[in-house]
């Protein structure tokens, strides 16, 4: 059935013709129903004729697939009846109760009902009528009698029912829209922009007034949303664009290059709740450690010593969402037991992409301060062998401390620039690169990204992204029985460091394709951005804004490696060690194809001549043969 | 990284007996899954043999870490257990003491075990043996030697130190500078 939200409320009152209507053709049916009561249904109604052996039919046989295909051809006459005027509706009953046809005639039933509460009542009527329920008939309606309705649903009146109700909706949201239209053109065109005085005034006051930067904001973001009808006469988007672009760097602080940036990512309405969401922080999440306790046991544990908390949503099995805590939560007994991880919620989501099995091998190649590794590691129930890189040696000792708590028993944690990765050991089953990046999901966490990233730092992040991410690829094992993937996944929004990034690794290597993330949650990737075409395919890949989920920004892609590539050499394998060693003799061995040749006949004289000297040396003639 | 020399063997095997005893045998003899000892700069290690084995792919200077740190070599040759070690020492312990609640916070912010706090512990402790520390709850929070038996500390006062902490899970905050690299 429709939705039951519905079920309470109260259609629009008839207008005063209907009403009028009504009333005569329920007095009609009284007479007629009372008739009934006596004897055989009555024929005078042609209505009622072609009716009556159609519904008795769908009592009898319940054909469900006939329904269905019954209910989906009333929807689809539905959806044209919000173009209807309410009045035209009305008239259009009238004309189509002397239809003789019987699909047209089961519509003209829907209208009966649903056009108002009286008419409804008739309906209903109508419909007991047919079961023979006779002591319904008399009763008054009112707007609850409609519970009853639901409650007593059977196959013949359901598909009018659901009906009803998804009129009723389509009606509301009509009414909804056309108070919205009434309402906004009533509003004049408001001059949002400030002159050049005004400008110059609000400057030469020092601090500017934040309350009149808001709603300056807001005007122009309403604006902006309905430009053609809302805008000033003479005035271009662009102007009011720029006004709104200065007002966010002096509201919220950012650098104008960086607002910019962050603004023509959204629309500005979206815009505008990304900013403000970036100015609350994220909830503090915890993720439990399924090496060592249960979540159940956990949040009962925590929950005793004065934690308030919550799961943080359907999608993971493993996090807590901390409200407010008596107790410092990152030093509570269960904490230094490794029962749980502090750990930001989006974090979670490329460790579930990756979706390690157990006995792989996985490479994490940026993996300080350990969430993610030992992330990894509880999903392989400590099996397999995690490798943790990370390229600062500072950082691998938070990362250390962590594997150490939480009791992650597989992992070895080394300290490479990630791009030496296929050369110091590659084929492995799955690849994590949470890629360093300029942090611009998470300037809730660290103001200081507003002002400190500048043109240069969207050239340079990038580049090192690609790099890394070609090397993850490489160090993949595209043979993999179980595995083949690489998750690409940032703290980032910018479309420069997620899809611009794939799309490049996507081009120079053919060998890998985009597969679903396996993620519930989470807007699809841009497959085209400002003049740039991506691959089609980077509609797989996810993104999260902090307005949206209430996590970081984040962006995530999973890939799949199909086939191996010449660029896979790792110089730890056996036949690479080899062909190493090879090439260095060739290279140090003295004597090259170019060294002179022996002259036999020459070296044979020698021979002789040194022979004679040496005969001589020991005092024996030698011609003294 | 390599494996422990005879001598390095004995020191480690030494130190580990006090706690567990001769569950040692557990440790090295593992038909299923074998475990190793590996030295790497002057930490030593217990892994998996497998992992043991990819990790010799990572050049000496690069190896942070792998498996578990059980300790390191002190310079003058002698062997320092850490907190590390916990899980594989709690395994296998030979004895035991439990704490009850109001005495895991001081315990874990470095004091030792007051007789006060103790919840429960094994009958057979003598004196100077080493013991390993438990909530109530079975979680294993740290380790240490016993200051009496346990025959001796029953009748202690309640203020009386009945085992020296040497080490605590609190040192994962504490230490965390000195202790991993």
């Amino acid at each position: 059935m429709g939705n039951r939200r519905h079920k309470n409320k109260q259609g629009a009152p008839p207008t005063y013709e209907e009403f009028s209507q009504k009333k005569l053709k329920r007095d009609q049916k009284r007479k007629r129903s009372d008739s009934v009561s006596e004897s055989k249904p009555p024929k005078n109604l042609k209505k009622d004729i072609v009716e009556k052996p159609k519904l008795s039919k769908k009592t009898k046989k319940v054909d469900e697939n006939d329904e269905k295909e019954i209910i989906k051809r009333q929807r689809e006459e539905e959806k044209l009846l919000p173009e209807v005027d309410f009045e035209e509706l009305a008239s259009a009953k009238k004309s189509l109760f002397d239809d003789d046809d019987g699909e047209e005639e089961e519509l003209n039933d829907e209208f009966d009902i649903e056009n108002g509460e009286g008419e409804e009542g008739e309906g209903e009527d109508d419909e007991e009528f047919y079961d023979s329920e006779e002591d319904a008939r008399e009763r008054p309606m009112f707007s609850d009698d409609e519970d009853e309705d639901l409650d007593d649903l059977n196959a013949a009146n359901m598909e009018a029912l659901s009906a009803k109700l998804d009129e009723e909706a389509a009606l509301e949201a009509e009414e909804a829209e056309e108070e919205l239209i009434q309402s906004k053109t009533i509003q004049p065109r408001a001059k949002v922009l400030p002159t050049e005085e005004e400008l110059a005034l609000e400057n030469q006051s020092g601090a500017k007034d934040l309350t009149v930067l808001r709603t300056r904001m807001i005007e122009i973001v309403k604006v902006l949303e309905d430009f053609k009808r809302l805008a000033e006469v003479g005035t271009s988007r662009a102007e009011h664009t720029d006004r709104l672009l200065q007002d966010i760097c002096d509201y919220f602080g950012y650098s104008r290059f960086l607002a910019e940036k962050l603004f023509n990512l959204f629309s500005p309405s979206e815009a505008m709740e990304f900013f403000e969401a970036n100015e609350i922080a994220r909830p503090i999440t915890i993720r439990t450690n399924t090496l060592k306790t249960k979540r159940r046991d956990l949040a009962q544990t925590l929950v005793n010593r004065g934690v308030n908390l919550q799961p943080i949503g359907p999608w993971t099995k493993v996090g807590l969402q901390i409200f407010d805590s008596q107790v410092p939560i990152g030093a509570t007994p269960e904490y230094l037991a490794g029962h749980y991880i502090l750990q930001a919620a989006s974090s979670f989501l490329p460790c579930m992409a990756l979706a390690p099995e157990e006995n792989e091998r996985v490479l994490d190649m940026a993996s300080a301060p350990g969430g993610k590794t030992t992330y990894l590691s509880a999903l392989m129930k400590n099996t397999g062998c995690i490798f943790a890189n990370d390229a600062n040696k500072a950082r691998t000792k938070s990362l250390i401390a962590n594997i150490h708590r939480l009791g992650c028993t597989n992992t070895i944690v080394c300290h490479y620039d990630a791009r030496e990765f296929p050369k110091v050991i590659g084929g492995f089953d799955r690849v994590l690169l949470d890629a360093p990046c300029s942090g611009t999901g998470v300037i809730a966490k660290d103001e200081s990204v507003k002002t400190s990233r500048t043109e240069k730092d969207f050239i340079q992040i990038p580049h090192l992204q690609k790099q890394l991410l070609l090397s993850a690829i490489d160090s993949v094992d595209a043979n993999s029985p179980t595995g083949g993937y690489i998750v690409y996944s940032t703290c980032s929004v910018m479309v420069e460091e997620n899809e611009a990034v794939v799309d490049y690794a996507l081009r120079k290597r053919p060998n890998v394709k985009l597969v679903e993330t396996g993620l519930e949650i989470g807007k699809d990737g841009f497959t085209s951005f400002r003049g740039k075409t991506f691959n089609p395919k980077l509609s797989l890949t996810k993104r999260y804004y902090p307005h949206t989920y209430n996590v970081d920004g984040f962006y995530v892609a999973k890939l799949k490696k199909i086939a191996p590539s010449p660029h896979d050499v790792s110089k730890a394998g056996a036949k690479e060690k080899e062909s190493l060693a090879r090439a260095e003799e060739e290279e140090e061995g003295i004597i090259h194809d170019d060294f002179a040749n022996f002259d036999d006949e020459k070296d044979d004289e020698l021979i002789e001549k040194s022979k004679v000297r040496h005969l001589k040396r020991k005092g024996i003639n030698p011609n003294n043969k | 990284m390599r494996p422990l020399t005879e001598e390095e063997t004995k020191v480690v095997f030494e130190k580990m007996a006090s706690y567990i005893g001769r569950n040692i045998a557990f440790l090295v003899d593992n038909k299923d899954d074998p475990h190793v000892f590996r030295l790497q700069k002057d930490r030593v290690y217990y892994v998996a043999d497998r992992i043991a084995k990819f990790a010799t792919s990572i050049a000496r200077p690069n190896l942070m870490s792998l498996g578990i740190c059980l300790g390191k070599f002190t310079k003058s040759g002698k062997f320092k257990l850490h907190v590390t070690a916990i899980p594989i020492l709690s395994q296998y312990a030979k004895y035991k003491i439990w704490i009850k609640q109001n005495g895991e916070m001081p315990f874990l912010y470095g004091n030792h075990v007051l007789k006060a706090h103790i919840g429960r512990m094994s009958d057979d402790i003598p004196e100077h043996a080493g013991i390993i520390v438990y909530s109530m709850s079975d979680a294993p929070l740290g380790f240490g030697v016993s200051a009496k038996s346990t025959v001796e500390s029953r009748n202690l006062q309640p203020t009386a130190i009945v085992a020296f902490r040497q080490s605590d899970i609190g040192e994962y905050l504490r230490e965390e500078d000195t202790l991993f690299t």
